[in-house]
C-alpha cells in the first residue's frame, strides 16, 4: 500500500540511530515486511524494516548511513512521508515452538522487536541475543525486557555487556530462531546452530517491489528477490555458508 | 487519449517499459493494468539468466543506474507461464521484449514469440553485447542494428519495433537502418551507459562497473533522440523512452515524435507511477486545448 504518513517523534537513540514513529494505515504490516519511504531529493525509496506497529503508529529503528538516511534524521514531527508498506515476506511466527530464540546484529535488531511482541502475544518464551560493536551502538534491550523476553547482549569490545559476537552465547540445540544481522554474523549463526530458523537478508534495491530485478540473490530454491520472496527465507535455503 | 501503433489502437500512450514491471504480476498489486496503454514484458532470452552480480543498482541525483543483466526465466517458461498470466491480469496489448547476444537467439526468441497470440508487438532490444563480435552492442552500428532487424521480420509477422540505444553517435543513422531493414516501428531510448563510484571505497558502486542510466536526468537526451529520428524516418510509428515522470513529459514526448510512450525508471521510484500519469492526462490535455492526442504526435 501507498501512502502518506505524519511523523510523531523522530530521536536519536544510540550512535548513528534513530527512532522514528509515525501515524498512517497500519492494518496487514507484519513482523519482518519493511516499508519504502520517498525521501525528499532522494531520487529512489529507502529500504527500511518494520520495528513496530501499535495501533495506527509505525515506528522504524534506522541507520544513518548516507544521504538519504542523513536527511531523515533531520526530519521533525508533523512533517509527511510518503512510504510503501507491506513489503516483502515477514518471518512466519507460526513455525516458533514454546522456546524461541530472536538473534539480532547491529541495525538488524530492529525486525526482531516486531517479532518478539507478537511471540510474546502467543505465550511463547523468547529468548533474545544481540549484538554491537561498542556500548554507544547499543540499543534495543529495553524494548525486549519490556516484553518480557530474557535479553542477552554483547559488545565485541566488551565495553557493554558479554565480551564477544553474538554466536558466543548460542550452542546446540537451539530452538527455532529468527535472526537479521550483517552476513558474517549470519554466516557464523550457521555454522554455530545450523538451518533450524528464518532469516531476514539485506541487499541494495531498486523499487523494493519486485519490478527491477535489482536485489535478486541465488538461493537453493533458485533466484529469489530480497524485496519481494523475501527479506526473511528460510535459513536452509541460503547459499551464504562459506 | 487514444493513438496508434500502425495498426494496433492503444486506449492511452501509456505504457510501463521492458525491465521495469517484470510481466504484470507485481505491478497489478498496485492498480488494475487495464488501464495501461500496453504493457511491454521483460527482456526474454533463449535460456533463463540471472544476470550480473550485486549491487546491480546504484542511485543518482536525477535517476538510478541499473546493471541487472537481463535477469528472466527463459522464453520456454515465459511462453509456459509468464505471458498466460499476464493475460488473465491484462486485456490490452503486450509488446514481447525480446534480447539476444546473437543473431540466432533474436531470431529464436523471435519465433518463438510469434507463435504466441498474446504478444501483438515485438520489441527487440538491441543494446545487448554481440557474442560474436567482441561483445560490441547491435545497436551502436546500422550494420548490425540491421542484421538484427532482418533476422527477426524473417521469423514473425508481427509488428517488429526496434528499442534504439542512445549510445551512438547518430541515432538517426542507425534508426534509418532498421527502418530500411524492415522494421516496423522504433522504441527509443535504452538507457545511456554510466557509472558511479564510491569515493570512500575507490571502487565502482556497480559490480559490473558500468551499468544503464535512467530517470529524469535522461529525458531531454531522450526528447532530442526521438525529434531526430522523426524527421529521419517520417511515417514511422515511434515510442518514446526515458526519463518520463509525470502527464506533461508524455505530452512533450508526443510533441517530439512519439505515438506512444515508455515509463521506466518512474514506476520503480513509485510503482503506481503509470496509473497517476494516466490519471494526470486529461486535466493536462484539457489545459493545454488539447482533443486528440493523435493531433500533437511530432508537431514540433
Amino acid at each position: 500500500m501507498k501512502g502518506k504518513w505524519h511523523i510523531v517523534s523522530n530521536e536519536r537513540i544510540a550512535e548513528k540511530i534513530y527512532r522514528m514513529t509515525l501515524r498512517g494505515e497500519t492494518e496487514g504490516i507484519l513482523p519482518g515486511q519493511f516499508v519504502e519511504i520517498a525521501v525528499p531529493g532522494c531520487y529512489l525509496r529507502r529500504p527500511i524494516s518494520v520495528s513496530d506497529i501499535a495501533d495506527d503508529l509505525l515506528t522504524i529503528i534506522y541507520k544513518t548511513i548516507g544521504e538519504g538516511t542523513a536527511r531523515m534524521a533531520q526530519m521533525k514531527s508533523g512533517e509527511t512521508l510518503d512510504i510503501l508498506t507491506g513489503l516483502g515476506n515477514g518471518y512466519n511466527l507460526a513455525k516458533a515452538g514454546k522456546e524461541v530464540l530472536l538473534i539480532g546484529g547491529g541495525v538488524g535488531v530492529p525486525p526482531l522487536i516486531y517479532a518478539a511482541k507478537q511471540l510474546r502475544q502467543a505465550g511463547k518464551n523468547v529468548h533474545v541475543v544481540i549484538g554491537f560493536n561498542t556500548k554507544s551502538e547499543v540499543f534495543g534491550e529495553e524494548c525486549f525486557t519490556a516484553l518480557g523476553c530474557q535479553v542477552s547482549v554483547c559488545t565485541m569490545d566488551g565495553s557493554y555487556g558479554v565480551k564477544g559476537v553474538v554466536t558466543d552465547l548460542l550452542h546446540k540445540p537451539a530452538p527455532f530462531y529468527y535472526a537479521c544481522g550483517p552476513l558474517p554474523m549470519l554466516k557464523a549463526l550457521l555454522r554455530t546452530i545450523g538451518t533450524n530458523g528464518q532469516i531476514s537478508m539485506e541487499e541494495r534495491m531498486g523499487c523494493g517491489a519486485g519490478l527491477c530485478m535489482g536485489c535478486t540473490i541465488e538461493t537453493k530454491d533458485g533466484f529469489k528477490r530480497v524485496c519481494k520472496e523475501g527479506p526473511v527465507f528460510s535459513a536452509d535455503a541460503l547459499k551464504i555458508e562459506n | 487519449m487514444k493513438v496508434r501503433l500502425g495498426d494496433i489502437e492503444l486506449q492511452n500512450p501509456v505504457i510501463p517499459a521492458s525491465g521495469t514491471c517484470g510481466f504484470g504480476q507485481e505491478m497489478s498489486e498496485w492498480f488494475d493494468l487495464n488501464c495501461l496503454g500496453a504493457i511491454a514484458t521483460k527482456g526474454t532470452t533463449r535460456d533463463a539468466r540471472y544476470g550480473n552480480a550485486l549491487p546491480r543498482i546504484a542511485e543518482c541525483p536525477a535517476g538510478m543506474l541499473n546493471a541487472i543483466g537481463l535477469q528472466n526465466p527463459g522464453v520456454d517458461e515465459v511462453i509456459a507461464i509468464e505471458l498466460p498470466a499476464l493475460r488473465k491480469l491484462y486485456r490490452g496489448p503486450i509488446i514481447a521484449n525480446v534480447s539476444g547476444f546473437s543473431l540466432e537467439e533474436y531470431a529464436y526468441v523471435s519465433a518463438r514469440i510469434d507463435q504466441e497470440t498474446d504478444a501483438a508487438i515485438i520489441e527487440v532490444n538491441i543494446s545487448c553485447p554481440n557474442v560474436h563480435n567482441g561483445g560490441m552492442a547491435f545497436g551502436t552500428s546500422p550494420e548490425a542494428a540491421a542484421a538484427v532487424t532482418k533476422a527477426v521480420k524473417a521469423v514473425t509477422r508481427k509488428p517488429v519495433y526496434m528499442k534504439l540505444s542512445p549510445n551512438v553517435t547518430d541515432i538517426a543513422s542507425i534508426a534509418r537502418a532498421c527502418v530500411d531493414a524492415g522494421a516496423d516501428g522504433l522504441c527509443l531510448i535504452n538507457t545511456m551507459l554510466g557509472m558511479r563510484i564510491d569515493i570512500r571505497r575507490r571502487k565502482p558502486v556497480l559490480a559490473n562497473t558500468y551499468g544503464g542510466y535512467s530517470g529524469p536526468g535522461v529525458f531531454p537526451v531522450a526528447l532530442r533522440m526521438v525529434n531526430q529520428v522523426s524527421k529521419a524516418c517520417p511515417g514511422t510509428p515511434l515510442i518514446g523512452c526515458g526519463g518520463v515522470s509525470r502527464a506533461e513529459d508524455v505530452i512533450e514526448m508526443m510533441m517530439a515524435g512519439a505515438s506512444a510512450v515508455e515509463i521506466g525508471a518512474a514506476n520503480l521510484q513509485n510503482p503506481m507511477a503509470c496509473q497517476q500519469i494516466i490519471d494526470e492526462l486529461p486535466g493536462v490535455m484539457k489545459e493545454l486545448n488539447i482533443t486528440h492526442l493523435q493531433d500533437i504526435i511530432g508537431v514540433v
